[in-house]
């Protein structure tokens, strides 16, 4: 056992640290509500590059694990990156699985220059993809429609939606424009393992988001005082940061352990990328109320940042879907492995 | 070094070792026996491990153990704690043996430490009393000097395993003249002696435990730990051996019973339980904590291994797993309907009614071995560096 990132990974996580640090201040997050997308951050993050590190190297890219993923998108949590790391990613490694000559062309178009692919998470209904993260502002759109995986241009087909995490969803509408990549029982694996790793790395974001929010919230407790004593003294705010803060700790083991096992303990990649973000969603969620209700009424207002936290750590995995479903589908995948025998 | 999950596989050959033993020594004789009496000490079980080298792997071979590291004595313990064996006896003997080791005199090691290894002797704690629990440094049972002996005199709760016991180890009031921590002084108090009564004591949740009487109970200074009105230090360095315990272990047994449930039951529409989402949603919640509670005792061991002394990392551990098992057990007796409230003994009762006995047993683990709200006192002064209250 080993929790430590490696010496490589330890560089990469100091590198996109470093530039989220410096890239992606608070004032920019505030600048991009509400739509909550960035052109100008998107096209510095995938000079970082965020889209390439996702692509095997045959692909172009540089073959990256989910795991140091993982460890990208916790930073990208932690700030509240005004871009679409997470669909963008899982989009480019759905293309360069599918393989074929229509999902090479498409990756070619992900890969370079401004054009954004982004990837829906559910299959159409009635004939529209709801909720398509980064619906609004992408040019190209990979989704499954029960029979095929195929993509499409987005072109003045989003509708975007308002909602509280200012993210830039949209709901689209499917054209005969779409362009079939994978069809039968391959098409739905590559959807299925895409999915999967939406979830651990929507996690990883999750335990980024977490983290920070207790960060704010025992800032401000050291600091506020009330009765002549820091806030922070009394045992109703502390006892709330403790459990939170374990919870926290919690959620950044079992998201690692997740990116971990899309490698190393395959047999429950899929289990584990489920349990993992709707226990990482709870958590976040819980974190990011706790330390908006220790700013007391301050943390109502939208001038401090805590609110830009709790508003997202309910919003970005709500995309997928509530926390139970993600429970639910990672108990499918158990139940069945027990049926087998496992 | 990359990143890895896996305990590795010193600790993979120990826990098939102790899946095996466990087969063989953990008969239903012996969960009938825990049952019926609700002590969690098994003296054939106890000699049992003695004799397999499952009690003290842990311990350098020139004490009888085989010096294996954090790692691979959690993986041993962690089956131990899933199986739901009676190990409570032995952990207590163990860490006060292993304070003797640290901090006893030559002599208490030779005398006390071979048989608490060879599963001679069981050593219970004597900590809590009836106005000091939390508080424990606040304990007023008294020992005076009288020559080469001390005369003690007192009450303690929670002395559980004392009818099984050779010795406590006492923590005793040796000076009321200075502040609360600096006047302690531990003891190995024999227990076959005059002067000290067991009362049982039975809890929510079946377990025997005791409340034990000191009357002019005397004991020799050589059987002192430590130094007079050194308690404080001992009771620190013993806490530190509890850092690396296993957690989650009754939370598994509990969701495994829950999801053969699942997966053998119907609703009144003849619907298998197993897909109705909602058994799913609470299924997955329960083990998604498990997978939790298990990597942070995991993160002890792996701290430990590394050569440093878990800290909040152990209250972590311990906070989360209790409060887990607390919402689980309440969750799966909903789960189960109005079945759920059927007990063992109920022949129409789910798995023996292990989630209405675990509804019970989860009220002391938020308790002993330092309370929830202890806990979260560590975790926020030591780990978030927040102000005392």
């Amino acid at each position: 056992m080993d929790l430590n990132p490696s010496g490589e990974q330890q560089q990469l996580v100091d590198a996109f640290a470093a530039f989220y640090a410096k890239e992606c201040p608070v004032e920019r997050v505030r600048a991009a509500e509400p739509s909550g997308h960035d052109a100008d951050f998107w096209v510095s993050l995938r000079k970082m590059g965020a889209l390439e590190m996702a692509v095997d190297e045959q692909s172009g890219g540089w073959g990256a694990s989910l795991l140091d993923m993982a460890l990208v998108a916790e930073q990208h949590g932690r700030h509240l990156g005004p871009a679409p790391l997470i669909e963008g990613q899982v989009g480019a490694r759905v293309l360069a699985r599918a393989g074929g000559l229509a999902a090479a062309e498409a990756l070619g178009r992900a890969l370079g220059g401004p054009h954004l692919t982004t990837i829906a998470l559910h299959p159409p209904r009635g004939g529209v993809l709801a909720l398509v993260p980064a619906g609004a502002v992408a040019d190209e759109v990979i989704f499954f429609d029960g029979n095929g995986l195929k993509c499409m241009p987005v072109v003045d087909r989003a509708r975007p939606t308002s909602n509280i995490g200012s993210m830039p969803l949209a709901d689209i509408a499917i054209e005969s424009t779409a362009v079939e990549l994978l069809s039968g029982e391959r098409a739905e694996r590559v959807f299925e393992q895409a999915r999967d790793e939406w979830l651990v790395l929507m996690a990883n974001a999750l335990v980024g988001i977490g983290t920070r929010s207790i960060e704010l919230g025992v800032e401000y407790a050291k600091e506020r005082r009330a009765f002549g004593v820091p806030i922070g003294s009394f045992q109703a705010v502390a006892h709330g940061f403790a459990d939170a803060a374990t919870a926290i700790e919690g959620s950044k083991l079992i998201a690692r352990e997740a990116a971990w096992a899309a490698g190393e303990d395959v047999a429950r990649a899929t289990e584990l990328a489920c349990l993992s973000c709707g226990f990482c969603a709870e958590s976040a969620r819980e974190a990011s109320y706790r330390s908006l209700h220790y700013h007391g009424g301050y943390g109502f207002m939208l001038e401090f940042d805590i609110q830009l936290y709790f508003r997202r750590a309910r919003a970005w995995p709500a995309v997928f879907g509530e926390p139970a479903r993600m429970y639910a589908r990672g108990t499918a995948d158990r139940l069945s492995a027990m049926r087998r025998g496992g | 070094m990359t990143m890895d999950f896996r305990l590795g596989e010193g600790s993979d050959a120990l826990r098939d070792e102790a899946r095996r033993f466990l087969d063989e020594h953990f008969t239903d004789d012996v969960r009938a026996r825990m049952h019926h009496t609700g002590v969690h000490h098994d003296w054939d079980f106890h000699k049992a491990r003695v004799d397999h080298g499952m009690l003290a792997p842990g311990w350098p071979e020139e004490y009888g153990g085989q010096g294996r590291d954090s790692l691979e004595v959690l993986a041993l313990a962690e089956e131990f704690q899933s199986a739901g064996a009676p190990t409570y006896g032995g952990s207590t003997t163990l860490m006060v043996a292993n304070v003797i080791r640290h901090m006893g005199t030559e002599e208490q090691k030779r005398l006390i430490v071979p048989q608490a290894l060879g599963g001679e002797i069981i050593i219970v704690l004597g900590f809590t009393e009836p106005e000091a629990g939390s508080d424990v440094a606040s304990a007023q049972t008294r020992a005076v000097r009288d020559g080469d002996e001390w005369v003690i005199n007192g009450q303690k709760m929670f002395t559980t395993n004392a009818q099984e016991a050779d010795y406590v180890f006492l923590l005793t009031r040796t000076n009321s003249e200075v502040a609360k921590h600096k006047g302690l002084t531990t003891f190995l108090v024999p227990l076959r002696q005059p002067g000290v009564e067991i009362q049982p004591v039975f809890t929510v949740s079946g377990e025997r435990t005791n409340l034990t009487f000191y009357t002019d109970v005397r004991v020799s200074d050589s059987l002192r730990i430590g130094e007079v009105d050194g308690g404080w230090e001992v009771m620190t360095v013993g806490l530190t051996f509890e850092r690396s315990l296993p957690q989650g272990g009754d939370s598994r047994r509990l969701l495994r019973a829950m999801e053969q449930w699942a997966l053998t039951s119907v609703d009144d529409v003849g619907r298998p339980k197993s897909e109705d989402t909602d058994v799913q949603a609470r299924l997955g919640r329960a083990a998604a904590e498990i997978e939790v509670s298990t990597l942070l005792a995991r993160r002890c061991a792996w701290v430990q291994k590394s050569g440093t002394l878990p800290g909040v990392e152990g209250s972590m551990a311990k906070l989360f797993a209790t409060e887990a098992l607390t919402r689980q057990s309440a969750d799966f007796m909903d789960m189960l309907g109005p079945d759920g409230i059927r007990a063992d003994g109920d022949p129409a009762a789910v798995a023996n009614g292990i989630a209405e006995y675990s509804y019970r047993y989860a009220l002391g683990t938020t308790t002993y071995g330092g309370t929830s709200e202890i806990q979260r006192n560590i975790i926020a002064q030591r780990g978030l560096g927040l102000p005392r209250s």
